[in-house]
């Protein structure tokens, strides 16, 4: 049986279509998944994403043992609520989960980690700071919404009455009562992830229906972030690839050279050794559109499409794939015996709601 | 409820085949089927002049998603294809009995279909589902 979120009945009342994603019953659509797709790009759309896990690590050594556990350094955090994003690694550099990391207080972090790592995550982090002085909870008694769009935060703060979120900055979280608010989000778009009770979960969902902010799905928040040229755990990177070559250099920090954490040793050995390969985007004209696992043919050896789709904002296919080095320009894909020609291009392709600049004429 | 015209034959696989006045078959999918697929954004048909096979897949619908293959209900020789769907493959949720057919068939055998379900039949095979 498949977990339920507290916002299940809501689901179902506004006619969801459930799948089962990483153990939880999720809507992967509402209606038309282009028009929720849409929603978020012109105005305000809300994603329930309570399957994510919420961890706190709570104690004098929290800070110590986050500066090892993780490949970025929670010492960026320049002041309370600030959050980080980056990778915990195994010790040959492989990303066991892509993560947020919020400082709450000097001695308070807040975890946010994918559903589908959850145990795994749990039983590693539990094993890795077993010797230091803090402890770890699993937060189960909270739910979390996305709302995300140019229209987001203005509904947010009228529905939760909590006018100082439209001067929050990005990546930075403000907490009010039992609620947890952060300018976060996995569509890029402006926006929020609100942590709150469960029991708050429902009426909060409905309020915001109310003001027109649109129930997206699995469906949406997939093109939504394949857009924004973020990284899906699981498809894009996994035990098997490191952070080097997984468009996420920015995440790791090795400065300074000092700290130690896992999988420190196995990244310095790649980047002396050189990196082979790296993530990039992909447009495509037409004649198909190139899902996960697709070849990749390149003057300079193979790759792999890691995630594929069509951009409803380009009206054209797009993909993530993982290509030689020195590759760029001009490449193949392979879909169903056929080579489709596609452009190399930065990522991400859309940002606030326009085409990045230069993408579509370079 | 799903739209489901009497004067349709349907496939377990959700096509529906229509016997036009020159002998040849229209083909597309159900109702049913789209709203399953969800928002089409791109469609492969067969190539004019090639043949298919009842059962066998000859079409593929994409929606942001995943891609769908499209089983022939009938065995024959494709005629025509729906040019219109190359720039707007959305014409199947919006139209799927009509302007969002997919390609016709000159069929090998025309009692094949009355292998396939009349409508009240489809109805009850996708109620089953």
């Amino acid at each position: 049986m498949a977990r339920t979120t507290p916002l299940y009945q809501a689901h179902l009342d506004q006619g969801a279509r459930m799948v089962e994603f990483a153990g939880w019953s999720l809507p992967i659509r509402y209606g038309s998944l282009v028009e929720e797709h849409h929603s978020v790009r012109r105005a305000a759309g809300m994603f329930d994403v309570s399957h994510m896990t919420v961890v706190d690590i709570r104690g004098a050594d929290a800070r110590a043992a986050l500066r090892y556990l993780l490949a970025n350094d929670v010492d960026r955090i320049r002041e309370p609520g600030q959050a980080i994003y980056g990778c915990m690694l195994d010790p040959r550099g492989g990303i066991l989960d892509d993560l947020i990391t919020y400082r709450i207080e000097d001695d308070f972090y807040r975890l946010v980690v994918n559903a589908a790592t959850r145990e795994s995550d749990l039983e590693w982090i539990g094993r890795q700071l077993v010797d230091y002085d803090l402890s770890i909870r699993e937060r189960d008694d909270l739910a979390m919404i996305a709302v995300q769009g140019p229209d987001a935060i203005g509904h947010v703060i009228d529905v939760l009455d909590v006018p100082d979120l439209s001067g929050l900055k990005p990546f930075r979280s403000l907490g009010h009562d039992d609620l947890f608010i952060a300018r976060t989000g996995y569509t890029g778009e402006d926006g929020c992830e609100i942590i709150l009770p469960n029991a708050l979960a429902d009426p909060t969902w409905r309020a915001l229906a109310d003001r027109g902010v649109v129930a997206c799905g699995l469906g949406a928040r997939d093109s939504l972030r394949l857009e924004a040229g973020l990284n899906l755990y699981g498809q894009d990177m996994d035990r098997e690839t490191t952070p080097l070559e997984s468009n996420l250099s920015w995440t790791v920090a090795f400065e300074p050279e000092q700290r130690d954490f896992i999988g420190r040793a196995a990244l310095e050995q790649q980047n002396s050794d050189g990196v082979g390969h790296k993530l990039i985007g992909l447009l495509l004209e037409s004649g198909g559109i190139p899902r996960s696992g697709a070849a990749v043919t390149t003057e300079h050896g193979a790759g792999r499409v890691t995630s594929g789709g069509f951009s409803p904002t380009l009206e054209c296919p797009i993909a993530i794939a993982r290509i030689p080095l020195e590759a760029e320009g001009s490449l193949e894909v392979e879909l169903r015996g056929k080579k489709l020609a596609a452009r190399v291009v930065k990522l991400p392709f859309v940002r606030n709601g326009q085409p990045r600049k230069g993408l579509m004429n370079a | 409820m799903n739209d489901i015209p009497s004067e349709l034959r349907y496939a377990e696989t959700h096509e529906w085949a229509d016997l036009l006045e020159d002998g040849t078959v229209r083909i597309g999918v159900s109702d049913h089927a789209q709203e399953q697929l969800g928002d089409l954004v791109f469609v492969e048909l067969p190539e004019e002049g090639s043949q298919v096979t009842k059962g066998e897949a000859c079409a593929v619908v994409e929606s942001v998603k995943a891609a769908s293959d499209i089983y022939a209900p009938i065995t024959g020789e494709v005629i025509s294809v729906n040019d219109l769907l190359v720039d707007t493959p959305e014409t199947v949720n919006s139209d799927p009995y009509i302007d969002g057919w997919l390609f016709t068939v000159k069929p090998s055998d025309e009692k094949e279909l009355d292998e396939l379900m009349d409508a009240e039949a489809y109805a009850e095979h996708i109620d089953e589902a």
